[in-house]
Parts: C-alpha cells; structure tokens; sequence
C-alpha cells in the first residue's frame, strides 16, 4: 500500500483540504497585513474564540448550524473591529514592532481568558457533516474534508470578486497602495482599518469552525495559526494569492511528508512547513509573491 | 545625557569613564555591597528566584544586543538558550572531567558558531520575515532536541552535570547565587562596553536604517553575523547556567512562548540598553511571584475559584501588563528610571 499512486493520491487530497483551510487563514493574516503592515498574533485565538461561541450557539441555544455559522462570523468581525478600535489603533505611527508586540500580548491574555469562559477541557464540536467518507476512485475523502475545500474556495472567490470589483475593496486595495494618497483620494483610511480587521476575524471564524470539525477542539486550536505562519511566508506576506497557494503547497507538502516520513521520525508532519519555509526564505526573502521591498536612503 | 552642575570633564579618561563623579563611584559601592550581602537576609525561595532572574538578565542582554541594539527582530532565542543548556549538559555527559568554567564559555561559544550559521541566511530578510525565520529556527531546534535520542534522551531529558573545582562543590542557592551574580557582572560590564564601542555603534546604525549605515562603510554582513553571534553567546551561558542550576533540561521548556517571555523581557525593560534589560528581566522574573503571593492571599481570605483559576489569571494579568507598558510607555523600565534621576538631578527644575 505504501508507495502506490493511490496513497500519494490520497495524501494530495487531504492535504489540499487543510491547505484550504491554512489559505483562508492566512487571507486573514495578509488582509491585516496589507492594511496596516501588522502580523497579528492573535489571530490564531479569534480563530479558536469563534469555535468555542459556535459550539455555544449550538449546544446551548440550539439552533442549526447554518445561522450559528453566520451569527458567529458576525461575533468575530464584531470582535475584530473592537481590538481594532480599542487596542491597535493608540498604536498608529507607532513602531511596527510595538505594534506586533501588542498582538503577542493579545493572544496571551485571550487563551486563558477563553478557557476560563469556556473550560479548559476538550469540546465535541457537533459536526454537521455525515460520518460516511466518500469514497471515489479508491481515494476516501470525509464529507467535514470535501466541505471544509468547498466553503474555503468560495471564500477565496468571494475575496478575489470583493477585492476586484466592490467599492471597499478597492478603497482597501488603494489604502494598501499608498495610505498617504488615499487618504488624500477621501478614502476614509481608519475605516479601512476597521473592515480589515473585521474581514480578518470573520475568515478566522470561518476557518475556526471548519477545524472545529475536523480537528480535536481545546485551547491547542489556537497554535494551528503558528503553523500557517510558513504558508504566508511562502506566499508573500502582503499577497492574497501568494496566501492561498502558499496554504495549499504548504498543506499538500505536510501532508506528504508527513505520510511517507512519520513512521521513522515521528512529528516530523508538524516541523516541515519551517524547514521549508527557512529554505525558501533562504533562496526567496520575500517570499514566492511577495513585494521586494526598494530601499531608499 | 544630563550631567550633574559642576561636573567638569577634562580629560578623555574622565569621559570614558562608566562613573563620572565621586557619588556615582559611591552608589556603585553601595549597589556592591547589597548585592554581596543581600542572600544573607533572604529566604531559600526568594533567592531560588533572584538567582533565575540572573539567568533570565543574561539571556536578556543577549536578546537586547540582537533585536534592540540592532534591531534584528528574533523569536528564536530559545532555541540558543536550548543549545547552551543542552551543550553543557551534553559536555557534562560525555566528557566528564571538564571543569564547569570551561564548560560555561565553551556552552556559549557553541552557541555562538550555531547563532553564526543562522544568521547567514538570515541576511537577507527584514522584518517580520526575519521574525518568522528566526521562530521556526526555534521550532526546528526543540523537535531535533526531541528526536536526536542517541544525544539528548529526547522526551526525558537531561541531568546537568554537578559543578565541583578545587575541591569546592556549588550546590546550594546561596552559591550559586555569587557564581551567577560575577557571570552577570562580568557579562554586563562586557555588553555596556560593547556597546560604546565601535561594534555597538556599528549595530545601532545598522538598526537605525541600515543602508544608510551601509553607505556610512558599516560592513553590513560582519556586523549583522556579529550580532547574531554575540547575542547567541550570551544566550548560550545563560542556558548553560540555567542547566546547572536547575539540573535538569528538558526540550519542552524551550518552547515559542520562550522566546516570547524573552522579548517581553527587553521590551518592559526598554530596547537598546543593558540596565533595561536588567529591569526587564527583574520584573518579568520577579512580578510573576508578587502575583503568586498576591492571588495565594486572596484565595485563602476570600476563597476565590481555586488554583486554576488564579494561575489563568496570572497570566492574563502579564499579558495586560505588557500591552500597557507597550502602549503607555514604550521607552519601558528604563526611560521611566532615567526620567526620574533626571528628575532628581535638575530638581527644583522641571528640566
């Protein structure tokens, strides 16, 4: 079995379903990060917030997946825009790196926090997807899996479309270019900020309920963030492509590695999205889509 | 800087001096002094803590020297204090009649050449790109620590070696606490000085805008690679020391959070200066057991939700500290210290 075409097939899969699901999350990372040149720490915790209030909507409010689904993406942007107002935005014009320091800070004080409403044990995410894989071509693909590349691949459309044709994307794609002139443009750059924020933290909600299903679900969903830090690195950090093929590649390439290597270095899975990353960095310092940065004296 | 009224300096001595008046020398004497006396008036516990902020105030300075001094932003500094403490504990197994005073330098200097050979590729990359790569560095360092078997027992870790010469054994607090206490001083002297020299100079204009430092004839390359040295020596001894003092490492102390506690470290304390990190170490070494105390007196009188609980909230506590200290005071510990002896010095004056 080890070795056929089929268990290279099958591996490809999978790890095209959690490269989707990385993609997303690093769209969220990279639309930050165009607006406002910040990595955000915290993502990974908005990311686990959003499971945690989906399964509280759920199990204890009872409603169906579906609206439980959006009303938590309302409560993440909501949630986004707030750190946005109350936290990052004393930080304009402050060094980046303050900045980021503050995310760090973020994501420390939001794990305990969250545990703390919601219990440090593990969760049972109720899944609405069927149990039964699917099966085609001999290649066995969960419904959670097929779903989780579907719903990621409409929001990476739906963001391509948003970007392209909407009035504030473009205004954020314009914020991005130049904040100076768009602000002179009458773009309204801290609302910009705000959307971005909250366009972030919803994706985050996104990509947290879809690894709510699939994943075990305890505080450790946070640190899935960590590992999508390669995928965005590979891409470019200020690239939405270069985050949705650098999630991909990055999935495919864990997985991979992962199915052939683990049974002789255990974990291995989890280390290889860095060493990769450390080689591209190496041959690439920006990154595969990355701007290189001009540097004027 | 504010110099003192009547306060003359005549020659290039008297300007390169550390401490320029007689009162200087004399607070120095006295910080000496308290430093030599200050274990014979403290609890066991209390000591166990001053000795790992010494530990903390090394790794610290050696962080400082690399993210604030040069501004090369690095979230892998566990990953050079993992290979100091494993040196030392590696050196200690396998060669076993080496003395500890050859063993803490040479734990640094093998971190050194590692810190080297990182920053080699690392000099291309700015930023947070540099951030990510120095993070996975750290990454990458904790899982050969936990698979390399043959050399660092994995998942079990390791027993350091126990510190005898001339026949003198280190092995209480109190020991240890003088043998840390002259490694951080000898270490600290080194960096302030470092730092007034060309090597410092060179790494502040590097930070500071580095093509400009470049058109300036700073070698880029050199000083970079220097820094990245330098810093992984000092993180190098203080891992080695942490070893011996704790006797035992393990990998799943040197994780990503690590590093972070580092860099919250120097930023509490203030980038770009040896006291901040010194402060910087004390506060984050010392302000977690206040809290200890505080919430262990607040659940006995009040009954509070228990152990769990308030160990949470320590955390959260730290967290919010940091993001104020960034927000309301990003000069950190030491602009708060030197506008108040500024204060003291031009009083009446408001300046």
């Amino acid at each position: 079995m080890l070795g056929g075409i089929n268990y290279l097939l099958q591996l490809i899969v999978s790890g095209l379903a959690v490269g989707s699901v990385y993609a997303v999350i690093g769209t969220g990372f990279v639309v930050i990060y165009k607006a406002t040149k910040i990595l955000n720490f915290a993502h990974g915790e908005i990311l686990m917030i959003a499971a945690y209030f989906c399964v509280l909507l759920i199990d204890t409010l009872h409603l169906h997946f579906l609206p439980a689904f959006f009303l938590t993406l309302v409560f993440c942007a909501i949630l986004g825009v707030i750190v946005e107002r109350f936290i990052m935005r004393p930080m304009i014009g402050e060094p980046i790196f303050t900045a980021v320091m503050i995310t760090l800070g973020l994501s420390i004080i939001l794990r305990p926090l969250t545990g703390m409403v919601f219990g440090f044990g593990n969760v049972v995410f109720p899944s609405p997807f069927p149990n039964e894989p699917i099966v085609f071509a001999k290649i066995v693909i969960s419904y959670a899996d097929l779903w989780t590349f579907l719903i990621s691949c409409t929001v990476m459309v739906v963001f391509f479309l948003f970007f392209k044709y909407s009035k504030v994307g473009i205004a954020m794609r314009a914020a991005a270019d130049r904040q100076m002139v768009a602000f002179l443009m009458g773009i309204n750059v801290k609302k910009i900020f705000s959307v971005s924020w909250a366009i972030a933290a919803a994706t985050a909600g996104i990509a947290g309920i879809l690894l709510a299903n699939v994943l075990v679900m305890n505080l450790n969903l946070s640190f899935v963030a960590v590992k999508v830090f390669p995928a965005i690195i590979l891409g470019g950090l200020d690239s939405v492509v270069g985050a949705l093929i650098g999630g991909l590649i990055i999935g495919v390439f864990e997985t991979i590695i992962g199915g052939y290597l683990d049974l002789h270095l255990s974990g291995i899975k989890e280390i290889s999205p860095y060493i990769l990353l450390f080689i591209i960095l190496i041959v690439r310092p920006y990154g595969l889509f990355g701007t290189e940065e001009i540097q004027r004296v | 800087m504010v110099l003192r009224s009547k306060t003359f300096i005549e020659t290039y001595q008297e300007d390169l001096s550390l401490s320029r008046t007689i009162w200087v020398k004399c607070w120095w004497m006295m910080l000496f002094i308290s430093i030599i006396l200050f274990p014979f008036f403290v609890g066991r516990y209390t000591l166990y803590t001053i000795n790992l902020v010494g530990i903390y105030i090394i790794g610290a300075i050696g962080l400082n020297i690399l993210t604030g001094y040069t501004g090369q932003i690095s979230i892998g500094h566990a990953g050079f204090l993992a290979i100091g403490s494993y040196a030392t504990t590696i050196l200690g197994e396998k060669i076993g009649f080496l003395p500890f005073y050859v063993i803490i330098p040479l734990s640094g200097v093998i971190a050194a050449f590692i810190g080297i050979f990182v920053g080699i590729p690392c000099l291309r990359l700015r930023g947070l790109y540099l951030a990510m790569a120095t993070m996975s560095f750290g990454i990458i360092v904790q899982y050969v620590l936990f698979q390399w078997e043959r050399l660092t027992h994995g998942a079990l870790g390791m027993a350091a070696p126990s510190i005898v010469s001339f026949g003198f054994k280190v092995d209480s607090d109190g020991k240890f606490y003088f043998l840390i206490a002259v490694i951080v001083f000898l270490l600290g002297f080194a960096a302030k000085n470092m730092m007034r020299m060309k090597i410092g100079r060179a790494f502040v204009a590097i930070r500071d805008r580095d093509v400009a430092a470049d058109v300036m004839g700073v070698d880029l390359t050199r000083y970079k690679v220097m820094a990245f040295g330098i810093s992984s020596f000092y993180a190098g001894v203080s891992g080695s020391l942490f070893a011996y003092y704790t006797t035992y490492v393990n990998p799943e102390y040197f994780t990503v959070f690590l590093s972070v506690e580092y860099l919250a470290m120097i930023i509490v304390g203030g980038m770009g200066s040896i006291l901040g990190s010194i402060l910087g170490a004390l506060f984050i070494g010392v302000v977690p057991e206040w809290l200890r105390i505080f919430f262990g007196f607040l659940n006995e009188t009040f009954h509070l939700g228990g152990l769990v609980f308030t160990q949470q909230l320590k955390v959260i506590i730290y967290g919010v500290l940091i993001i104020l200290f960034l927000i309301f005071e990003s000069g950190g510990l030491f602009a708060i210290w030197q506008r108040t002896k500024t204060s003291f010095r031009s009083w009446p004056f408001t300046y």
